[in-house]
């Protein structure tokens, strides 16, 4: 077993996935995520960035290992309180995956929904996270009226609006503009300034250098590598920031 | 918890879309869970009806023929001589009037006995040609008629009347009521089968809606849903399907239900009428709807409960 630090929110041991009968698309993963530390995921495309992600936002089990999230053993956990620990997670998908036929609010408010907060509670934040990602003017039109951008900027208020404990995000800025990447990228910056945990996957090396403070954790044919030093025990004094 | 709700909801219009599923801002949209489905109920709802219409207007026959005919007796005189005949019929009548627990015994009057056979013998002929036809007295005991006071009465009245015979009213009777029974459970066999059948009509077009929704099901699992949160997006859908179904599988039923007891009510025999529905018998029907409803939305949470067990 893995040794332990207080405070972890994330730790993975010796995790391997594969699909089905394939071969493993990761292999022995193992490393610990801290409170209030911002991560960035790297690797080429095929690498196992989304597995290791899906990994993270519990969409997925492992084939073998361990993993605790917020202090709780995520593989034995009972499937009916998976919810309450996906609550605590913001997840930016590479897809978007924005609920097709609900309009840019409504899905921007699906995770307080979800979460049983009330309409009167849910619509101002909803609308000034909306104008946040400037589209405030667009919170009627539905996802195949906005462009991939857009989407973008939907999925990403729509995975930050319910400030959660950890923010895993795969390729965020992949469809917008270099303007809109950096106020992503300080959006992020701020929320992890605020405690949030950021793990961001991307291909994108010139990313890497607009967060001076991140850490980088680099993935190559399922195997996972420390580049920075950030997955090493004990953590880099500064790493542990939460 | 509502996942359904717009910020743009408000007037009676939209909220009507969002509760009746017709709106942009459903989750679930209603359109993809209903296709033929409140159809299915309606057709469903219509047929219980009318097949509970049918037992319970078979079992009213059966009480109502039971209570009259529990206390009973009839008494044949069966003479050729029709001076001797008469004389046996009153002499008859006058001892089951003297009889405890009597309350009433009568002789048929000739007219009214040529009245009952003559469907089947036909007009009344007189003189030489006539057909003898059997004296009948008619009484009512206190108490329903067993075999032991059957045998009493027997003895009591062939003292008096050697030619007579005694049978109680309800063994004739017997096969009718055996036949009655047979389809008031047959009724209550469709009942079911039809319940049954509804019940496999909501899981078939639930797991369609489920297969249907299934990217927007994960992603609100993914968002932190629970199981019985999306169930009851189901179960809502299911039940204002079920609700409209039911209504009109109410209607057609209740339509069918009147006009075949005009049908039988125009028979004017005493046996069917005796079946007509009571006010009791009108709120049952009125509550197959409901339990249709109910049936409907258990199954959908069941349904999708089951189903998203095997997701993550």
């Amino acid at each position: 077993m893995t040794k332990t630090a207080a405070g972890e929110i994330v730790q993975f041991d010796n995790v391997g996935l594969r699909y089905g009968t394939d071969r493993e698309v990761l292999s022995d993963v193992s490393f610990t995520l801290y409170p209030g530390s911002f991560y960035f995921l790297t690797g080429a495309s095929g690498a196992g960035k989304t597995s290791l992600l899906k990994l993270l936002y519990l969409a997925q089990r492992p084939s073998r290992g361990a993993i605790r999230m917020f202090g709780t053993d995520a593989i034995t956990l009972p499937r009916e309180r998976l919810p309450m620990l996906r609550r605590r997670l913001g997840v930016v998908f590479q897809d978007f995956r924005l609920v097709p036929h609900l309009s840019a609010y409504d899905n921007v408010a699906l995770p307080l929904r979800v979460a049983g907060v009330t309409e009167r509670e849910l619509a101002k934040p909803v609308a000034d996270m909306l104008e946040w990602v400037g589209l405030a003017d667009r919170m009627h039109a539905q996802p195949a009226q906005l462009s991939g951008g857009e989407q973008q900027r939907v999925a990403i208020a729509r995975a930050v609006i319910g400030r959660p404990e950890m923010l895993v995000a795969d390729e965020p800025t992949g469809n917008v503009d270099p303007d809109m990447a950096i106020k992503l990228l300080r959006l992020f910056e701020a929320m992890n300034r605020l405690g949030t945990t950021v793990v961001v996957a991307t291909h994108d090396v010139h990313l890497l250098k607009k967060v001076p403070d991140s850490l980088i954790m680099r993935l190559d044919k399922g195997r996972l590598s420390d580049p920075t030093g950030a997955l090493r025990y004990p953590p880099r004094p500064h790493v542990a920031r939460g | 918890m509502r996942l359904f709700s717009s910020q743009s909801e408000g007037s009676f219009a939209q909220r009507w879309r969002s509760l009746t599923g017709q709106g942009g801002s459903e989750l679930i949209p209603q359109a993809r869970l209903s296709g033929p489905t409140p159809w299915v109920i309606a057709i469903m709802v219509a047929l219980t009806v009318i097949a509970a219409a049918a037992g319970l207007s078979f079992s009213n026959t059966a009480r109502s023929a039971s209570d009259e005919l529990a206390g009973g007796v009839t008494v044949q005189v069966i003479e050729a001589n029709p001076e001797l005949r008469a004389r046996q019929a009153e002499a008859a009548a006058q001892r089951l009037r003297q009889t405890p627990g009597v309350t009433e015994a009568h002789v048929v009057a000739p007219d009214e006995v040529q009245r009952l056979i003559e469907p089947w013998l036909g007009a009344r002929v007189d003189g030489d040609d006539a057909i003898p036809v059997p004296a009948l007295v008619d009484a009512r005991l206190r108490d329903p008629v067993d075999a032991e006071v059957l045998g009493a009465l027997r003895r009591s009245v062939r003292e008096v009347a050697p030619s007579a015979r005694v049978d109680a009213q309800s063994s004739w009777l017997k096969p009718v009521f055996g036949a009655i029974d047979s389809l008031q459970w047959l009724s209550l066999a469709l009942v079911g089968l039809l319940a049954f059948a509804m019940s496999a009509a909501v899981l078939l077009a639930v797991r369609t809606a489920l297969g249907a929704n299934r990217d927007t099901i994960e992603i609100v699992h993914l968002l932190g849903g629970t199981d019985v949160q999306i169930a009851r997006i189901f179960q809502r859908s299911i039940g204002f399907e079920a609700v409209g179904g039911g209504a009109l599988g109410l209607g057609l039923g209740t339509v069918v239900v009147l006009f075949l007891g005009q049908r039988f009510a125009d028979l004017g025999a005493g046996l069917v009428n005796s079946g007509a529905l009571g006010w009791l018998d009108w709120v049952l029907l009125a509550l197959v709807p409901l339990a249709g409803v109910a049936l409907a939305m258990i199954t959908a949470r069941i349904t999708v409960l089951r189903t998203l067990r095997r997701m993550l």
